[in-house]
């Protein structure tokens, strides 16, 4: 076995110096009923060669984004992505460490984690921001978890437009818990939130929305938070599309309490959904309810600056059952690498970014809906996702663009059963006009 | 003894401090639309008025610099022995990382229709095929993010069994060596948490668990081997008292390692376990993540799973199934870890079933081999036979004013990364070991020696032990004081009080560090 050093004879050695007459021996404890007396039913080895055949024979089974035009997004974002990002972050020392529990050997990952917190903060206009969660949709989750410890509330008012799988984790992590979650409903116009419904109560632990909302429709964060502050409410916000932050005024200068977010779109490959990282930031002074692993900074004795993990005392392994979340491992490294792009990019960069996404999509938006039959369906401001209206049916016109190589969105329907006639269409950087043309010709020719 | 650098010693500033206006490292290409003004997409009242205040401009030449710096303060195991017990720091393969970078997998769009998204979910459901026959389970889901997100995901399933039993419960019984995440996971699922302590050979009090064991019993959460490095051996009588009371028997896999191959917590009774795709099935855990903690459940929890299921339709085509009416719901948008998972498969599939088997014994063997060479040298609270993680305490140091955590960081000055401390709880001063298969004699044998030479340390210079470590770039860090004022964030004026304070200080320090 290649990745077992030791040869069989070292192994027999071994043995002997410890008195053990045969491996088999090693394992008396375990019941000898429960000892395997046959190998696994697993497929026999493979060697390197044939494993990566097999591999490049699957993934040649999908339809990539470098095979096809994507225009899909709905919270997994097709950026560029600087060479630079893989180059750095396959450094076995960032790849092959574990969590830092020893500062002085993992100053690297610390500061890099330190960053990536500094970053955070500055792009949402927050306070303070951890070490990373799980994803956007488990970071929310959490944010209303938080909420809840922090107003002692039992009820949240979730927006219909934030999206659909998120909704559905949310409802997953609270159900045990007895929270409340009443419906916010966008606007059939705008596709933001609705005034009507528009209620927070003193039962409302927050308001939870996302923005750009999951129909691409940018929310109008103030009003929210006025309303959410009004009836001593939290205000939470999800970003699912963090490239947005380049161009959009962040929610932590509108009054947001808690940002959480997805941030696939920093530099971090599609990988059919994962790994992703989970972003959270949120007040300082709330940042002792905060969940997850945050990095701090620290001196030694000689007065020179390092950082540590800190604040542990919320934790898990510290708290137990009393800690503000059970959150061990979680994507580190793919903070690592938003910080990695973050800094490639830096504040003209990532606004110049930012602006193409918004320019295409607006290109391609204004496009469609001069094409007969195809409307715009919602009147907000949008950033790189719009919705569209079709008279045809969505299964034909995104399988008419699929024949072109085409992936031309995503059908509402499964997820907005009034929206069936309508699907969900991403624009980022990556989509030439040549793609859009192309795809404006196999709608022309419905 | 006097400061011996031998790390990169360049005090490398934060990436904010590097910033110079003007300086870039990015490019794009030139916009190929006709562009409108902005604000007839985006009213004008939600756009930023200028670029996002404080974030570096630097040059890639500074960026690659920078972060290839810092990289270098870290200890990897690609470096070395990283022997902490319980996470299992095990070598990883790079045709693995090779793999999950093939085109057709990392851009790979998650909504991308069933029918062009076959290699991916063959992936997926191979992979889940797998796990079920190496835990002995009938079904699993491979969502979950991590090991305590499976923690999570297998108690809400609990939960959801039992309630479709008719018999909702309120208690979760976790032994006292077990991980902090077991209790923190209990409570999110709103269960409350009782302690089964352990007895005098570190195993499970079957008497205290029988005690507990009432009509108000949800499940139990056993860690097998547990994190002495000891396997529950009364495993059989554990599952038939928990299973009599009406509970069930979740199974923490971290530490599977010790298993794998050898026995499978399907044909113990165990009814719902996760596992740690990034410590038993080798994938980097990258500084704490991403990791992967699937969960695999009896036949009787199978209805409970997440959504979506990948299922295999009758022509073998996979589809993506979301008519589980008794579902607990999704746990995390889209399918799990992805680019773990795809890691996770390439293993096992270069390892085969024998292979497997081969890592548990190796890891197995070395640990035991550790604990043979040092058991004169530091105290074995519970010297059973081990699995794969042997757990030593610092109680004959003690003696002479030293602690685990000074004996930890004194191994740093010999090279190694220190073993887990202070965990179990239940042992004082603990210093958990665990090798893992992938470590060779030679190292074993570095390691023992170093292990040997801080005890003699402790006898004739505990001083010298107690300031460690000496070849670092930094010395001990002052945690209580960083968690007492927490700067969690750079601002722009900590670099003016920075410089303003001792620029000539900071000059200094440069000159007395000089590189190796």
């Amino acid at each position: 076995m290649r990745y077992i050093p030791n040869a069989p004879e070292e192994r027999a050695e071994m043995l002997r110096e410890i008195g053990c007459p045969t491996v088999e021996h090693l394992f008396r404890p375990i019941p000898e009923r429960f000892r395997l007396r046959e190998p696994l039913r697993l497929p026999p080895a493979r060697s390197e060669a044939e494993v990566l055949a097999f591999s490049r024979e699957l993934a040649a089974r999908n339809a990539a984004a470098t095979e096809y035009a994507l225009f899909l997004g709905a919270g997994a974002y097709h950026h560029f992505i600087p060479s630079v990002v893989e180059a750095l972050i396959s450094r076995a020392e960032f790849t092959t460490v574990y969590t830092p529990y020893q500062p002085e050997i993992a100053q690297g990952t610390l500061q890099a984690l330190f960053e990536y917190q500094t970053l955070i903060c500055q792009l949402t206009g927050m306070e303070v921001a951890n070490a990373s969660l799980y994803d956007g949709s488990t970071a929310l989750a959490e944010a209303v978890l938080m909420a809840e410890r922090v107003t002692r509330r039992r009820e949240i008012l979730l927006a219909d437009s934030v999206h659909p799988e998120y909704r559905e984790v949310i409802r997953t992590y609270t159900r045990a818990l007895g929270v409340n979650i009443r419906r916010l409903e966008y606007d059939p116009e705008t596709g933001g939130i609705a005034q009507r419904g528009l209620a927070p109560s003193a039962e409302t632990a927050a308001l939870v929305v996302q923005s750009p909302n999951f129909f691409g429709v940018i929310e109008d964060i103030e009003a929210l938070a006025e309303r959410a502050h009004e009836v001593g409410a939290l205000l939470i916000v999800v970003i699912t599309e963090p490239i947005s932050l380049g161009l959009i005024r962040p929610p932590g200068e509108l009054g947001a309490d808690i940002v959480v977010g997805e941030g696939q779109s920093f530099g971090i490959p599609l990988s059919f959904g994962g790994p992703s990282l989970g972003i959270f930031a949120t007040r300082e002074r709330f940042v002792r309810q905060m969940p997850g692993r945050i990095v701090g900074q620290a001196f030694d004795s000689q007065g020179r600056r390092g950082f540590v993990m800190t604040l542990a005392t919320r934790e898990q392994y510290i708290r137990r059952e009393k800690a503000t979340s059970n959150i061990c491992t979680s994507q580190e490294l793919c903070a690592i690498m938003a910080a990695i792009y973050l800094s490639t990019m830096g504040p003209r960069g990532l606004r110049e970014v930012a602006e193409q996404n918004a320019q295409k999509a607006a290109y391609l938006a204004r496009e469609i809906s001069r094409q007969s039959g195809f409307r715009l369906r919602f009147s907000g401001s949008h950033f790189n996702e719009f919705v569209v209206q079709s008279e045809r049916p969505v299964e034909l016109v995104l399988d008419r663009l699929r024949e072109r190589k085409i992936l031309g969105g995503l059908p509402l329907g499964p997820y907005y059963p009034e929206l069936r006639d309508c699907f969900l269409v991403c624009v980022t950087e990556m989509i030439t006009r040549s793609m859009m043309e192309t795809y404006l010709h196999v709608l022309d020719e419905l | 003894m006097k400061e011996t650098p031998c790390h990169v010693s360049r005090d490398e500033a934060l990436i904010f401090e590097r910033s110079r206006p003007g300086r870039t490292a990015y490019s794009v290409p030139p916009l190929d639309v006709p562009t409108v003004p902005l604000e007839t997409w985006i009213e004008a009242r939600f756009l930023r008025t200028e670029p996002v205040a404080g974030m570096p401009e630097v040059s890639e030449v500074d960026v690659v610099r920078h972060f290839t710096r810092l990289s270098r303060w870290n200890y990897a195991v690609d470096v070395g022995l990283y022997p902490l017990g319980s996470c299992t720091m095990k070598y990883n393969p790079k045709m693995n990382e090779r793999v999950a970078r093939l085109e057709g997998f990392a851009f790979h769009h998650p909504l991308t229709p069933e029918e062009l998204s076959q290699g991916s979910l063959e992936v997926l459901k191979t992979l889940e095929e797998l796990l079920c026959e190496i835990t002995g389970m009938a079904a699993g889901c491979l969502q979950p993010a991590a090991g305590a997100h499976g923690e999570l995901t297998g108690l809400l399933l609990i939960r959801a069994c039992l309630e479709a039993r008719g018999d909702a419960r309120r208690k979760v019984l976790i032994p006292d060596s077990a991980h902090g995440t077991n209790p923190a996971s209990a409570a999110i699922c709103g269960y409350s948490v009782q302690t089964i302590p352990s007895n005098e050979r570190g195993l499970i009090d079957l008497d205290a668990l029988r005690r507990a064991a009432d009509r108000d019993l949800a499940a139990l959460m056993l860690t097998n081997p547990n994190t002495l490095g000891l396997f529950e051996e009364e495993i059989e009588e554990i599952v038939r008292i928990v299973h009599e009371a009406g509970g069930l028997v979740y199974m923490d896999g971290a530490n599977m390692n010790a298993l794998v191959g050898i026995a499978r917590p399907g044909d113990m009774g165990v009814d719902v376990i996760h596992l740690n795709i990034h410590k038993t099935f080798s994938t980097p855990h990258g500084g704490g993540g991403p990791g992967a903690g699937p969960v695999l459940v009896t036949a009787e929890l199978e209805p409970f799973l997440p959504v979506p299921r990948i299922v295999r339709r009758h022509d073998g085509r996979l589809a993506l199934d979301y008519d589980r009416p008794h579902s607990i719901g999704r746990v995390r948008a889209f399918y799990g870890n992805f680019g773990v998972l795809v890691r996770g498969l390439s293993y096992i599939l270069t390892m085969g079933p024998e292979g497997l088997r081969e890592v548990a014994e190796t890891a197995v063997l070395n640990a035991n081999y550790l604990a043979h060479h040092l058991k004169d040298t530091y105290e074995i609270a519970y010297p059973g036979p081990v699995m794969h993680e042997v757990v030593f305490s610092d109680k004959r140091q003690r003696a002479y004013g030293v602690r685990n955590v000074d004996i930890a960081k004194r191994l740093i000055d010999y090279g190694f990364h220190p073993p887990t401390m202070s965990f179990p709880l239940i042992v004082p001063g603990a210093l958990m070991v665990e090798p893992t298969e992938t470590e060779c004699r030679e190292e074993l044998d570095l390691f023992i020696a170093a292990m040997k030479a801080i005890d003699r340390e402790c006898r004739e210079n505990p001083e010298l032990v107690r300031t460690a470590p000496h070849r670092t770039r930094l010395g001990r860090l002052d945690e209580v004081a960083a968690a007492r004022h927490p700067v969690l964030r750079w601002r722009p004026e900590d670099s003016r009080a920075r410089s303003a304070a001792s620029p000539e200080s900071a000059e200094k320090e440069r000159v007395a560090s000089p590189e190796p």
